[in-house]
């Protein structure tokens, strides 16, 4: 791609009214099964994930399955539909292994174009919610750096770091030089340590697999593009994710401020408030442009796709921290309290703002794919 | 609404292409058809340069004319006719001013300004002094006071105009609008310099300056209500047409950067990149405005576009100067000068960088935007006000 390319196609920004209707259904639910007190008692569990949420986000709505075609036994929908589910996971900061699960790992198998075989067969499991499969890869990896995913050789012998959902999964895939395995989390030689998160409603392990054996789906030559494009369209939706996180705090901030009295004056009449908090809105609407335009061009495999994700990256990451730090501060004392779910997002939105690539990262890749190069 | 539909209206603009070629056709006398035809605004009612047609078909037509090399309005050099009075006289006035100022005004054979802002009146635009007394006589109105920032009053042939009539009343409730003859006696404009050296607006005096009734718009004493019209419009001003990848003042930037690598640094290009990303993304927020009014489901997002769009092109400008090194030293050219329209990209970066200091203050400072977002947006708690219920000369000034 050069500097001078247009997009073909102009995106579609909007959300169609099938998206809506997925929205309200994947909100109601989550509003019953993942409130926050159901959250915060859920980090403090042994179990990060609720497989009751899991089995009635991914089977009984089918949102597992919204990037697997028909015909491997998924919804035939596309990112644009699995964006508006991560919006409203991002909002209630539920722990579920959406992102990568339905999203990474299927993206990642997806790509390896088999229409049957063990992907296929894995593919159906993943999309009709009866398995979560993770990429065995640290969590920060961008998708531009996917060939430092590689971490195992040969036998499956090594340790991959800082694994996203690796505790919920009951397969990993695992990039080597030789190709891309899938192992079975229970499988003899694969340990699955789970490390302390700074996000807790998103659990981190380290895997270490000792003459451990998997199914070979692919071989290395295959396996490079398929993870690059899973991680792609881990960065790429993720952003959708930081959308709903950031509506979430805007949306609380403006409620509580509205509320809460100092000075015989709601605190949100005050203008210094409010200027910070129409600025936030400012950055929601943008971040909103920019997310559904990454999840538009992964639908439509626009060739605008690496550049549309790395724009929404380096966007959206510092859209989510911000509000969730102003969400804090304009909470007062209540925002740093353990009850008050605004530390979750918090967690999260810093948290994400370092998966699948940084913020900085992103960057380098649009200086690459525009032609701004470093001096 | 009637049922024109884009074909109709592709129809239809052949049908003027054919009738006036544009290229043995007068640039003038082709505006005018074109008007007369209704496909100068077709969201207007017919006979007023529209059709009554849906406003987002505009484009079709205007892709349909500029495929045939047809002259177009110069919509920059009209901008405050086009975007403020033409919405307003269309809302608020009479079948006779519609008619009178309507055709001209589009065409560009008449161009307006805006005599809203004093020098003790600005963002509390409410509280304006200026004048206008009605004589017993024979009801034309008499105005007298200062306008100040008046940008274009000096190619003005018209002004819409906003003058306290009762300053019995509280401020929003005492004053009127009308519609002022630039080449009246008694209106003097003086050019005031600016920034960047030349006066692009100037101050207005007006002195015993004689209205007739018939220029008055809206009833009297709604013209704070008139004027919200006019302000609306002002601030909602994002085109129909889609603005390519680097279509705005990024765009001068980042070919500087491909073509000049001696001038790169590494603080610059970190600042490049990141606003490269937000020159995108606002980008990408407009278009998804468009998107929402061509869907009919117009969002509250206008409102945030002005705001971004102003700080962007603070920083942006900012940088270019920097990134220019010695050359951003120099500046072409600080004769006053009194140009007919602001010319963004046609001027060298230092240029660009001082004018675009209007661009937070003109039309609505951020900070009245922000609160304006935070309360009919974000439904935020108003102010607490102490001038509501007072009568508009027991004001402190
Ligand atoms: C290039 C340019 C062209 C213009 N053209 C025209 C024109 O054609 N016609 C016309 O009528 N006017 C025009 N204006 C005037 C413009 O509309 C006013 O300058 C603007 O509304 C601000 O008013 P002010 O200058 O009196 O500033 P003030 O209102 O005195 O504001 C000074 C500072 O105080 C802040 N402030 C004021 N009130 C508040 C508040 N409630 N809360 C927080 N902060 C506040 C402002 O944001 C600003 O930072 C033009 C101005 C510029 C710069």
């Amino acid at each position: 791609m050069t500097a001078q390319t247009e997009e073909t196609v102009a995106p579609d920004l909007l959300y169609s009214e099938a998206e809506d209707d997925l929205r309200s259904t994947v909100r109601s639910l989550l509003a019953d099964r993942s409130d926050a007190p159901t959250v915060i008692a859920r980090i403090e569990s042994d179990t990060p994930y609720d497989p009751q949420l899991w089995k009635a986000l991914g089977a009984d709505i089918g949102a597992a399955g919204l990037l697997v075609p028909e015909k491997l036994g998924g919804q035939g929908a596309s990112h644009r539909e699995a964006a508006v589910v991560l919006e409203e996971l991002g909002r209630s900061v539920a722990p579920a292994p959406y992102l990568t699960s339905a999203v990474v790992a299927t993206e990642t198998l997806l790509a390896l174009g088999s229409e049957d075989g063990p992907v296929a067969e894995l593919l159906g499991e993943l999309a009709a919610g009866r398995k979560v499969a993770v990429l065995a890869v640290p969590f920060p990896t961008a998708p531009e750096n996917s060939s430092a995913a590689e971490a195992v050789t040969g036998t499956l012998d090594g340790t991959v770091t800082a694994v996203a959902d690796a505790a919920a999964a009951d397969v990993l895939l695992v990039p080597t030089t030789d190709g891309l395995y899938a192992v079975e989390a229970d499988a003899p030689g694969v340990t699955v340590e789970p490390l302390v998160p700074l996000d807790q409603t998103r659990p981190l392990a380290t895997v270490t697999l000792t003459a451990a054996t998997g199914t070979l789906l692919a071989d290395a030559e295959a396996a490079r593009p398929a993870v690059r494009r899973g991680l792609l369209a881990g960065a790429g939706l993720l952003a959708s994710e930081q959308l709903g996180l950031a509506e979430w705090c805007l949306t609380e901030t403006v409620r509580y401020t509205r509320e809460r009295h100092q000075f015989n004056r709601p605190i949100g009449s005050f203008q210094a408030l409010k200027h910070r908090m129409a600025q936030l809105w400012l950055e929601v609407v943008s971040a909103r442009a920019a997310a559904r335009n990454a999840a538009d061009a992964l639908a439509s495999g626009s060739p605008d796709t690496p550049l549309a994700v790395a724009v929404a990256q380096a966007y959206c990451s510092k859209v989510a921290v911000h509000a969730a730090e102003e969400c804090i501060q304009l909470h007062g004392g209540i925002g740093m309290t353990w009850e008050h779910p605004a530390h979750l997002y918090l967690k999260r939105a810093k948290a994400d703002a370092i998966a699948y690539g940084t913020a900085g990262s992103h960057l380098e890749a649009i200086a690459e794919l525009m032609e701004l190069p470093a001096p | 609404m009637t049922t024109i539909d884009a074909a109709e209206l592709r129809r239809r603009t052949r049908e003027l292409l054919a009738a006036h070629p544009p290229a043995t056709t007068g640039r003038t006398d082709f505006l005018r058809a074109r008007f007369d035809a209704g496909l100068a605004w077709v969201h207007y009612p017919a006979g007023l340069g529209g059709l009554d047609a849906p406003r987002s078909l505009q484009p079709v037509v205007d892709a349909e004319l500029a495929a045939a090399g047809a002259p177009d309005n110069d919509p920059r050099r009209i901008g405050i006719g086009l975007g403020m009075a033409a919405p307003t006289i269309l809302g608020f006035g009479t079948d006779e001013q519609k008619q009178r100022f309507l055709r001209p005004l589009w065409v560009g054979e008449e161009v307006w300004c805006q005599l809203f802002s004093e020098p003790g009146a600005g963002s509390d635009l409410a509280a304006l002094g200026t004048r206008a007394v009605r004589e017993e006589a024979d009801g034309d109105w008499i105005v007298d006071g200062q306008k100040v920032w008046t940008s274009s009053a000096h190619v003005a042939r018209w002004a819409i105009l906003i003058a306290r009539t009762d300053p019995d009343l509280p401020k929003h409730r005492g004053i009127s609008y009308f519609i002022c003859d630039m080449t009246d006696p008694g209106v003097e404009v003086r050019p005031l310099r600016q920034i960047t050296g030349e006066a692009e607006f100037n101050e207005v005096f007006l002195t015993g300056v004689r209205i007739p009734d018939s220029r008055r718009l809206g009833p009297v004493g709604a013209g704070w209500k008139v004027a919200q019209t006019t302000l609306m419009n002002e601030r909602v001003s994002i085109g129909g047409s889609r603005i390519p990848r680097e279509g705005g003042m990024i765009g001068p930037v980042a070919r500087t950067w491909r073509e000049r690598p001696e001038l790169r640094t590494h603080d610059l290009h970190q600042r490049l990149l990141t606003l490269w990303v937000e020159a995108e993304v606002a980008r990408l927020a407009g278009e998804r405005l468009r998107q929402q009014l061509v869907a009919g489901q117009p969002g509250p997002e206008g409102s945030g576009m002005k705001l971004a769009f102003a700080r962007l092109n603070q920083e942006i400008s900012g940088l270019e100067v920097e990134l220019l090194g010695e050359e951003g030293l120099l500046y072409s050219d600080w004769t006053m000068r009194r140009p007919d329209l602001v010319d963004f990209t046609g001027r060298d970066a230092g240029y660009r960088y001082l004018r675009s200091k209007g661009n937070s203050i003109e039309g609505g400072t951020s900070e009245v935007l922000l609160n304006i977002v935070a309360e009919r947006v974000l439904g935020l708690p108003a102010e607490p006000r102490n001038d509501k219920d007072v009568a508009w000369k027991d004001l402190s000034r």
